[in-house]
This record gives structure tokens, C-alpha cells and sequence, in this order.
């Protein structure tokens, strides 16, 4: 009964939907205010009905009703409270209607917060958001239905990958969707604005918060992301430049360009075209990433269950949206009017370069990652991409752009000199240049270690620049403007993490040993011994093998590591766990791979030099953004009532 | 600063920084390719050492021999044998029997030197290409869901 009702309200939700994308411009041809404004109150209404489905949804797993199919084939009535709920949106369906469930979230926010927007416009962007939302429904409803019932139901469901038992992974959809998802209100403002023909400095206002949000959760999404995989996978390693770890990380690269080319177009009314045309990509990629993840076209750690149907239904829904919005660009892109003029050396100027190292390595991650996909398209053999093409690729765009991130804030608008610039920028190149001589002294150059050397430079000039920049706003009176210390943190935040990249690929170290109670082995200064290995600890839905590592240096006590292998019930399978000791220099990490009384205990043993920086690093870019969105409205409301369209802005 | 002038230098911007990286990955695509071989294939298009290569397919059942650090086993897909050494951890959930995918190069002795072993059900990877050929086999894998 409780999934019926789930049904009926996807299915309301997207006849009311179809509503939304007709009434609302119909209404704008009129001019007839009703139809207008109806837009606002048919997207709070789908709000309202796609929680409704995603409760009923939630019910039945927590319930463990098995007469729900996607319930039988995913859950366990054994699995803790916590993963029964978080395995609502762990398979297909339950994620595909948690996706358009944050889409119907932010629907209602931008009908609520940006009531003080011209009436047309937020009908336009409204209206444009019910379209997404009604294929995206369709596609759940249809083709991809949580709800089907399953006749006759089972005693027992066939349990879940024990993997997804796991908070960081719990986590890591929701965030990665209110990323994703946030960016279509972006493309709604885009191609609203190309409907009538109008960019300007209010139209970046308006929109820069939503874009900050939807960087931000983005951004914390792929942090988890990367958290996860570290933690998880038992090589310490936390990114494989896999197919769908690049379909998250191509959105926000580009979002990044478009939350940086907006300030400019806000402060200077220029870059509009460029904004536009980032705003429909950005949306545009993070399509391509859901279709990528679905379709089965890609191999991938993370790729669900290959459907042919799915799959081409999220391709044409993507051609749809891309296409259509991309021809309306050609065609109106022109009379969105040309903007400030600046120099090439000027705050402009150096975002911009930002901006096009940003969409060049969006571009060439973009390539690696479909290149495969063409040469079996195209029968010449079943290959892939691996990291050694996007490191040779990516990392030397990104290196550049890390390096003007300092210089850039310094600059003045319109045109600034260079000159006087470095010169205040002296002491950060001193540090800079410090760092590396001491890194390629003290650490070596060897294999990884020249560029890595480099990269703790790099990270060292990054925040000297910074402080050097945020100096005078300390040491005058403390006049706290949100948004410039946002960017400052954010832009910190990104230099701590390639900190951490670089120590973690330059000074990292590994030892895999098969070891029996009382041996001891020796570890980047540390040294580490088997105590004993315990058997058969009983878990909730697993019983546990762990081993007992003591840790000490020079006599005294660190930690005590104790690795573990799960080996779950349903379905049958042993899982290694990892532990890890963090500190500031870097992480001690300990996997027990395999092993028993007899033939010894396989472990692998880790140094992580800094890596720790990295995700502390990408929260920090997270709280900047945040912080730079601010917990305000979302709009100040102009002095003054309302207009119909933007006006002269 | 004319507006022309500006065009101009967005162009050259673009364009250099476009260059400049299709370069880069025209270079590092040749090197960073990996092509998926099955063990027939190893034998029906020998690829030579140099390729970097992933063989998918299955550990045959009482192949398996380990001596100290290195293992010796044999991929099958049902129709070639390929010996295969790997010198390293084998994966926790590295089984004979089971599904694999094996990536690293051909030797000059004709076996599989495998620089990164990942097994069926590992945490690491459940390729479509290893599901295709153990469709059959398992059965339950192919509708199996792992989360983003």
C-alpha cells in the first residue's frame, strides 16, 4: 500500500510537472500574472509529492518489505537501521529518485528564495526546470520504478554488497547529487536568460549562490568520494581516475570556471557569453556523469547493473537537454550583448586564464575517459584509458592555474601591473622556492620525488600568496566580508590538498609481509609487530578476523593498528577492513589481506606521508564555498517592487 | 584596449592553452592506453611485450602455486590457457575458480606478467568484461548494484 502511494505520487508529480513547463510561458505570452506565478506553487507542491515517494520508498525498506522488489533485491533484515536507510539510494531506482527528489528540493528553494526576482524570469528558470524534471520522472516512473512490487514476495532480501555498510559511502550520493543536481538551476538561469536575450550583473547575483551551493556540495561529494576509496580499498590509494570519478570530477572543474567567471561578470558585466555557455555545459556534464554510471557503456568500479533501455533513455534525455540548449546558444548567444573591456594582465584576464585551464583539463579528462567508448563504437578493440594519461595530462594544466590562484586576487580590475605585483609577492616566491630546495635536498629526486618537490612548493606559494593577500583585511580592522575570506579559505584549502598529493606520492611507503604472531618489521622509522590475531569475533551481521598491530618508535608507544576481514552472511563474502593512524605528517595504514594460523598472516603495511592534507584540504575548499554562499537569503531584494523581465540591468 | 584587440587575445589564449594540452594528450594517450585482451585473444593476436595489457577471465581450478612472494596460475576463458605470474599480495578475495582481471604485460617466455591482480567481488573491480564471461557461471553478478 505504502509503494502505491509512492507510485501515485511520482506519477502526479510529473503530469504536474508537464504542467510547470507549459503554464508558467504560456502565462509570460499572456502576460497574465496568474499563469505566471503558478509556477512557484506547482514546484512546491512537487516537492511535496516527490518526499512523499522517497518516504514511502524509505518506509518500505525500513520495514523490510520484500513485496517491494528493489526492497528484496537490495536489502536484508539483518542490516543495521542505519544501512537499511542508506540502501534506499545505494542501487539504481533508489538513487535515480533521490536524484529527482533534490531536483524537486531545488525547484521549491528557487521558488521560495528567489521570490524577489522578476516574475517572468523565475517563471522562465522554473519552467525550464519542470522540463528536466519531467523526463528525468518519466525516466524513473518507466523505466527505472522503485516500486515494482515483487509476486510472489520472499522471506528474506538478497542482502546488500556489505562494502555499502559504510558511513562515508552512505553519505557520499546525497552529497554528490545536491552537487550534480543544483548545477540544473544554473542551466535553467542560462538558457532563461537566453530566452530573453539578457545577461548582466544582476543576473550573475542571482545566480552565484546557487552555483556556490551546488560547487560546494559537489565538491564535499567527491572529497567523500575520495575518503572512501582510501579508507576502504586497502591500497591507500583514493582516486583511479575511474570512468565515474571523472564524470563527477569534469562538472566541477567546469563549475569551478563558472563560479570564478561570474564574479566577472557580476562586478564587470564581462564574460557573459562565457558564462552562459558554462552554465549549459556544467549541467550538461553532470547529465553525462549519471548517464555514464547507468548505461554500462563504461567499465567501472562503480557502475551499476548494465541496461541497454536505461541507458539510452538518459542518452536522449542528455541530447535533449544538451542539444537543444547548446542551438539555442548559437542562435541567441549574439544578442547578449558584448561586455567590459580589460587587459590581459587584470583580474579579468587572470580568471579567465583560470577558466581556460579549467575547461582544458575538463576537456582532456572528458577525452581519456570517452576515448574508449569511441574505439569499441568504432570496433577497434576493447581498451582503457589509465592514470598514467590523465596525470601526464592534467597535472600540468592544473600546476599553472594553482600558481596564478596567488597572484590573481592581488590584481586590480580593468588592467594592474605585474611588476608591482611580484614584488609584493616576493616573500611567498621566497618560501616557494625554499620549500623546493629543501624537499629536493632533504626528500631526494628520485622517480616521484622531483615533481612531488615541486607540488609542496607550489602548495607553499599558494598560501603565502593568499596570506600575503589577506594581510591587510587581518591586520586593519577586522571588517568581516563573507566572500573574501570564502575564496581565501577555498583557496587554501586546494593548496593544503596538493600538499598532500605530492607527499603522498613523493615520500610514500609500503611493506607486504607474511607475518606470524611476534614479528616484527621496520616502517618508515616506525616499527611495527604482530601482537596476536583474533578469530571469530562475532560483528552484527558478520564475524570478524582481527589482527593486533603494536606500533612504536624508538621504544615508545604510537598505536595499536588492528586491521580486520569481515566475512558477511548475506550475501557470503569477506571484506578486509583497514586501520589507520593519522597524524600530521601522514597516516599509518594497516590491511590484512589473507592468511590463517598455519601458512601466516598477509598484511600490507603503509606510510602515508600528508595524505591526510588532501581531505582536509577538500573540506576546506568546501567551507569556502559555503562560506562564500553564506547562510543568508539567497537574493537581497533590490529597493523597489518587482519587474517583468531583467530590465535594464 | 580595443574590443578587437581583446577577441584577439582570448583567441590566442584559447588557442595556445587548447594546443598545448591536445598535445599533452596526444602524447600521453599512446602510452596510457590499455587494451583488454582475453586469453584466445592473447594467442589469436599475439600483442608482443610492449603493450600494456588486461586479461580478464577466470582462475583455472588447481592451478594456482605459490612460491614465497610469487604466484604462478592459469586464466582461462573456457577455450586458451594463459600462465600468468604475479609477484605481490594476491587480493583478499583472490579465489581458484573465480573471476579475475589481470593487468601488466606479455613476457619474452610467453607467460602473463601481471603488475595488478583484481579478483571477482574484489573491492576493487567487477569489469564488463569479466561479467560477460561468467554470466553463464555465476549468474547472481550480473544483477548485482554497487554504489556510487
Amino acid at each position: 500500500m505504502i509503494a502505491e502511494i509512492g507510485q501515485f505520487s511520482l506519477a502526479l508529480a510529473m503530469l504536474i510537472y508537464l504542467a510547470q513547463s507549459v503554464a508558467p510561458l504560456i502565462g509570460i505570452a499572456r502576460q497574465d500574472l496568474v499563469w505566471t506565478q503558478s509556477a512557484r506553487r506547482m514546484a512546491y507542491f512537487n516537492a511535496f509529492l516527490l518526499l512523499v515517494a522517497f518516504a514511502s520508498l524509505t518506509w518500505c525498506y525500513i520495514a523490510s518489505d520484500f513485496s517491494v522488489l528493489n526492497v528484496a533485491l537490495n536489502s536484508h533484515s539483518a542490516k543495521p537501521l542505519l544501512y537499511k536507510i542508506s540502501g534506499v539510494w545505494s542501487n539504481h531506482e533508489g538513487s535515480m529518485l533521490l536524484w529527482v527528489v533534490i531536483l524537486a528540493l531545488y525547484g521549491a528553494a528557487f521558488a521560495f528564495f528567489g521570490r524577489s526576482l522578476p516574475d517572468d524570469f523565475q517563471a522562465r528558470v522554473l519552467a525550464v526546470q519542470a522540463m528536466i524534471s519531467v523526463g528525468f520522472v518519466a525516466f524513473v516512473f518507466f523505466v527505472s520504478n522503485p516500486f515494482a512490487r515483487l509476486d510472489p514476495p520472499v522471506i528474506e532480501g538478497q542482502g546488500m554488497n556489505p562494502m555499502l555498510q559504510d558511513p562515508g559511502l552512505a553519505l557520499h550520493p546525497p552529497f554528490l547529487y545536491l552537487g550534480y543536481v543544483g548545477f540544473s538551476i544554473c542551466f535553467a538561469f542560462a538558457v532563461a536568460a537566453l530566452i530573453e536575450g539578457k545577461v548582466g550583473p544582476f543576473w550573475a547575483r542571482a545566480l552565484r549562490p546557487w552555483a556556490l551551493i551546488s560547487w560546494s556540495f559537489l565538491t564535499l561529494g567527491v572529497a567523500l568520494g575520495c575518503w572512501w576509496a582510501y579508507y576502504t580499498l586497502g591500497w591507500g590509494g583514493w582516486w583511479y581516475w575511474d570512468p565515474v570519478e571523472n564524470a563527477s570530477l569534469t562538472p566541477w572543474l567546469l563549475g569551478t570556471a563558472l563560479l570564478h567567471s561570474l564574479i566577472v561578470v557580476e562586478r564587470r558585466d564581462a564574460l557573459k557569453s562565457w558564462s552562459v555557455l558554462l552554465a549549459i555545459l556544467t549541467f550538461s556534464l553532470s547529465l553525462l556523469g549519471t548517464f555514464l554510471v547507468r548505461s554500462g557503456v563504461l567499465t567501472s568500479v562503480h557502475s551499476f547493473a548494465a541496461d541497454p533501455s536505461r541507458g539510452l533513455f538518459i542518452l536522449g534525455l542528455l541530447g535533449l537537454v544538451c542539444g537543444l540548449s547548446l542551438l539555442l546558444f548559437a542562435f541567441r548567444a549574439s544578442s547578449l550583448g558584448a561586455g567590459g573591456l580589460f587587459r590581459p594582465i587584470s583580474r579579468e584576464g587572470f580568471i579567465l586564464f583560470g577558466n581556460v585551464l579549467l575547461s582544458a583539463a575538463a576537456g582532456t579528462v572528458l577525452l581519456g575517459t570517452l576515448y574508449p567508448v569511441f574505439t569499441e563504437a568504432l570496433d577497434v578493440g576493447k581498451i582503457s584509458v589509465g592514470p598514467p594519461f590523465f596525470n601526464k595530462t592534467v597535472l600540468p594544466l592544473m600546476a599553472p592555474m594553482a600558481a596564478i590562484m596567488a597572484v590573481g586576487p592581488l590584481l586590480f580590475w580593468r588592467e594592474a601591473r605585474l611588476a608591482d605585483i611580484m614584488k609584493k609577492l616576493s616573500p611567498a616566491l621566497a618560501a616557494c622556492l625554499l620549500i623546493m630546495a629543501v624537499a629536493w635536498v632533504w626528500g631526494g629526486v628520485s622517480g616521484n620525488r622531483l615533481a612531488a618537490g615541486g607540488g609542496l612548493a607550489l602548495g607553499a606559494w599558494l598560501i603565502a600568496g593568499t596570506a600575503i593577500e589577506a594581510w591587510p583585511k587581518i591586520k586593519g580592522v577586522f571588517h568581516y566580508r563573507r566572500k573574501g575570506w570564502g575564496m581565501r579559505i577555498a583557496h587554501i584549502g586546494l593548496a593544503v590538498t596538493i600538499i598532500g598529493i605530492a607527499g603522498d606520492a613523493g615520500w610514500s611507503e609500503e611493506q607486504a609481509k607474511t607475518m606470524r604472531p611476534g614479528d616484527q618489521i621496520a616502517l618508515a622509522g616506525f616499527d611495527i609487530r604482530l601482537r596476536e590475531v583474533e578469530e571469530n569475533v562475532k560483528g552484527p551481521n558478520y564475524v570478524v578476523t582481527r589482527a593486533l598491530l603494536d606500533v612504536t618508535r624508538d621504544g615508545r608507544e604510537i598505536t595499536v593498528l588492528a586491521p580486520e576481514i569481515r566475512h558477511f552472511i548475506a550475501p557470503p563474502r569477506p571484506i578486509s577492513n583497514t586501520s589507520i593512524h593519522v597524524s600530521l605528517s601522514g597516516d599509518l595504514y594497516a590491511a590484512l589481506a589473507s592468511g590463517n594460523e598455519d601458512q601466516g598472516w598477509v598484511l600490507r603495511l603503509y606510510w602515508h606521508f600528508l595524505t591526510p592534507w588532501i581531505f582536509v584540504g577538500g573540506a576546506l575548499m568546501a567551507l569556502g564555498g559555503f562560506l562564500a554562499w553564506g547562510l543568508g537569503p539567497m537574493i537581497r531584494p533590490k529597493s523597489g517592487g518587482k519587474r517583468q523581465g531583467l530590465g535594464n540591468l | 584596449m580595443t574590443r578587437k584587440k581583446q577577441r584577439l587575445f582570448f583567441l590566442l589564449l584559447g588557442g595556445a592553452t587548447l594546443l598545448f594540452a591536445g598535445i599533452l594528450a596526444a602524447a600521453a594517450l599512446q602510452e596510457g592506453m590499455i587494451y583488454y585482451y582475453t586469453p584466445s585473444e592473447v594467442y589469436e593476436k599475439p600483442p608482443g611485450t610492449e603493450r600494456h595489457l588486461r586479461i580478464g577471465g577466470m582462475v583455472e581450478a588447481g592451478t594456482l602455486v605459490r612460491e614465497g612472494d610469487v604466484a604462478h596460475f592459469v586464466i582461462t576463458d573456457n577455450k586458451a590457457r594463459l600462465p600468468t605470474i604475479y609477484k605481490g599480495v594476491l587480493p583478499t578475495l583472490f579465489r581458484e575458480g573465480d573471476g579475475v582481471v589481470a593487468e601488466g604485460n606479455m613476457d619474452s617466455e610467453g607467460r602473463f606478467a601481471a603488475s595488478l591482480i583484481m579478483a571477482k567481488h574484489d573491492e576493487n573491480y567487477m569489469p564488463r568484461e569479466v561479467s560477460d564471461a561468467l554470466e553463464n557461471k555465476a549468474g547472481s553478478n550480473g544483477s548485482e548494484g554497487k554504489a556510487e
